[in-house]
């Protein structure tokens, strides 16, 4: 994962120090940027930490690893979306919906183990693209307020769905209340089914570190798909379209038409992304588990480096890599120094502070109301 | 009276010429009230129940959904970062707990703790907000999110720690942080029993319902003078306002100041008269609903008035009280009312997001031709 990949083109001439010729300082901040800096830092600090501690290194590494396998899909989903021009994809429930739908039914015609996954992804990505090819033409009518009406898009969103898993009529009885027989539970159980079944996968371990060779090659085989495809006509085009609409428009590119292509393909990768979560964590998580979720996977494309208007695949993955990272060493290090849990806490502050950080740089626009 | 149409809820006089256009443009509080009164029928509960709990409801709300209209005046938008001033009020109730301070002397040491605080905080939102024009909304949202997080950072890590703290009651059995649940027993109903009046079958908490309009008072007040002007200028066009000499950056500050310090007010009022403060989840939806609200009233992004905030948390308090009830009678599920009711909550500010930005996408297009 090389940092050159990446499009860092920040505005950093502000800085007073790169005004009598560039610092060291501000050199190394214009190229690996601010947020991924911090970020890496602490992750460092808390490494050594640990190793003062006398916490076993394996472990953490280990965490890390599989921490950052479970979320990196659903970081990848922001790629197309801030690309297409529609922004970060804060409506990235909306995918993560599709998805447990796809597990959910997968489940529901008695498809467990691999093909059972197999099927969830099939139905969760084809049903992620028509819901975001519905996503994609509706934010096409509110363009300028993209991240605020796509939040509570997808928080509407989740909360129609709480009603449907309670109405919907699935029969199967591990997937429904155990009394009364009707609506879905809080959280099913993968054991007896795919829980883990990529994470186990030609997985093998050095010295102590388990690497979970499916799980990484998931996330390895979408990347470098989504890599081709933005060295595809349509990719370019739709990057183009996200960096500068009139230009892209002068070029005869339909930019309406690409940002629709993108929110649909940051859907789709939005429904995969929540069925390799559920099957690392073990669980499916229904009703309000959704919500909260774009937040995070925003955060790790800002501390990536991404900025709202430009991102890269390395973006998504370096931002994974260091944000899940930090939340997997905080835990049992703070517990050794803090003593409680803080790890809630840092991933609060730290993940919407790098949203809040990107949101207050760059060109200022109009007033909330034009 | 109302010169400046402060408690307007329609835009215009409602006359048969443009009778249509006011009906499209009010549709979100129109289709509200057909939808409440759908819930209220199938809610099967009698009127003086329903109507008791919308008068407890609105006492304790309304001044939270007033405290939204300043930010909206100064071109602002919806102030997402509501929560920031809930925090600042719920520090100040703390206090006010661990002290055993009684009566509407408790209640007022809380809104003189909470007041610097909210002063502080307000100014700083407003800081972050200048840097993030365009982006004020998204940016008060994720603001909340990150205080929110530091809040948790001071009242669990910070109390028996950094902040010496005497009431040991409140603390975890670790000796650090506070726990979950504060009872407001001091205060509790202070405001709302200080002039209960009985109407009929209704109780009817009047000091808490003057406050509200002491503060509909101060907001028309503030449209004649110096300062809301100066807000209004800002709202209308910020270029212009800048070349006539208006300090835009200043007054923005101060628009989002007097918010912060209204939603400290604002979750005082609201928490004395619940009783119990959670500590870490009392404040978590009280920009959302109070949102919620002034939007169903038909409020937008760059209009609100005080006869929308009351109209508008009228009524969805309204649909909030019978929805369990009605998802009980239609459905057989108390639970698919309370999930209606959330589900409408952030509907409501998705569409009604959605439609201010088509409107103006709109008007900018025939501005072009």
């Amino acid at each position: 994962m090389s940092l050159d990949g990446d499009k860092q083109k920040e505005v950093d001439s502000g800085e007073p120090a790169s005004r009598n010729g560039p610092g060291m300082m501000s050199r190394i901040l214009n190229t690996v940027g601010l947020p991924r800096l911090t970020v890496g830092g602490f992750v460092v600090v808390l490494f050594v930490l640990g190793r003062i501690m006398g916490l076993p290194l394996t472990n953490l590494l280990t965490n890390s690893i599989s921490r950052f396998g479970m979320n990196a899909v659903m970081v990848l989903a922001m790629v197309p979306g801030i690309q297409c021009g529609i922004g970060p994809n804060f409506g990235l429930p909306i995918g993560l919906l599709a998805g447990l739908i796809g597990m959910v039914s997968a489940l529901e015609l008695g498809f467990i183990g691999f093909e059972g996954l197999m099927l969830s992804m099939a139905i969760g990505a084809g049903l992620g693209a028509l819901l975001g090819i519905g996503y994609g033409l509706f934010l096409n009518k509110v363009k300028g307020q993209e991240m605020m009406v796509g939040t509570y898009a997808g928080f509407a969103a989740v909360s129609l769905m709480c009603i449907s898993w309670l109405m919907l009529p699935f029969k199967n009885p591990e997937l429904i209340w155990v009394l009364g027989g009707k609506g879905l539970r809080m959280t099913i159980s993968l054991k007896d089914t795919f829980g883990h079944a990529l994470d186990k996968f030609w997985n093998f371990q050095i010295g102590g570190f388990v690497v979970p060779t499916g799980l990484l090659g998931v996330v390895f085989i979408l990347a470098a798909a989504y890599k081709l495809f933005e060295m595809t006509k349509l990719g370019m085009a739709m990057d183009l379209a996200g960096q500068n609409e009139r230009f892209a428009r002068a070029a005869g590119v339909d930019c309406d038409r690409m940002r629709v292509v993108g929110t649909a393909i940051s859907t789709a990768l939005g429904a995969i992304g929540i069925i390799v979560y559920a099957q690392s964590y073990g669980f499916i998580q229904l009703y309000t588990a959704p919500l909260l979720m774009a937040f995070p996977a925003v955060a790790s494309v800002l501390i990536g480096g991404a900025t709202p208007s430009e991102a890269s695949v390395s973006n998504a993955m370096v931002g994974a890599l260091l944000f899940q990272s930090l939340l997997a060493t905080t835990v049992p290090v703070a517990q050794t120094v803090v003593g409680g849990d803080i790890s809630e806490i840092v991933r609060l502050i730290v993940s919407n502070g790098m949203v809040l950080y990107a949101l207050t740089r760059g060109h200022g626009g109009e007033a909330a109301n034009g | 009276m109302d010169k400046h149409g402060v408690f307007r809820v329609f835009s215009k006089r409602i006359t048969k010429e443009n009778f249509k256009s006011i009906l499209v443009q009010n549709i979100v509080p129109i289709m509200f009230v057909i939808l409440c009164l759908v819930a209220v029928r199938w809610s099967g509960k009698p009127l003086a129940f329903l109507l008791q709990e919308v008068v407890f409801r609105m006492s304790r709300n309304s001044f939270l959904v007033l405290s939204l209209v300043i930010p909206v005046m100064a071109g602002l938008g919806l102030n997402f970062g509501l929560v920031i001033g809930a925090m600042a009020g719920q520090a100040g109730l703390i206090f006010v707990a661990a002290r055993q301070i009684p009566g509407v002397l408790g209640l007022l040491t809380a809104c003189l703790v909470a007041l610097p605080l909210a002063l502080g905080l307000g100014y700083m939102i407003g800081r972050i907000m200048n840097m993030a024009r365009g982006r004020e909304m998204i940016a008060g949202m994720i603001l909340g999110f990150f205080m929110n997080g530091v809040y948790q950072l001071v009242f669990l890590f910070g109390i028996g720690t950094v902040i010496p703290f005497s009431n040991k009651s409140m603390i975890l059995p670790s000796g650090i942080g506070l726990r979950n649940t504060v009872e407001l027993g001091t205060i509790r109903w202070v405001l709302d029993e200080l002039l209960m009046v009985r109407i009929g079958p209704v109780r009817v908490p009047l000091a808490t319902l003057a406050l509200s309009a002491v503060l509909e008072v101060l907001i028309t007040w503030l449209y004649r003078t110096k300062l809301g002007q100066d807000i209004r200028a800002i709202g209308q066009d910020m270029r212009v306002s800048q070349v006539a000499g208006i300090q835009v950056d200043r007054t923005r500050i101060v628009a989002m100041m007097i918010s912060t310090v209204l939603g400290a007010f604002g979750q005082i009022i609201f928490l004395q008269n619940i009783g119990t403060l959670n500590v870490y989840d009392s404040h978590g939806q009280i920009a959302t609903f109070a949102i919620a609200a002034i939007l169903v009233g038909g409020a937008t992004v760059s209009r609100a008035t005080v006869g929308q905030a009351l109209l508008g948390t009228f009524l969805f308090h309204l649909l909030f009280i019978v929805s369990p009830y009605a998802g009980q009678n239609l459905l057989g599920s108390a639970q698919v009312g309370e999930y209606f009711r959330v589900f409408v909550a952030y509907a409501i500010i998705a569409v009604s997001l959605a439609l201010h930005s088509m409107q103006r996408a709109r008007a900018q297009a025939a501005q072009k031709h």
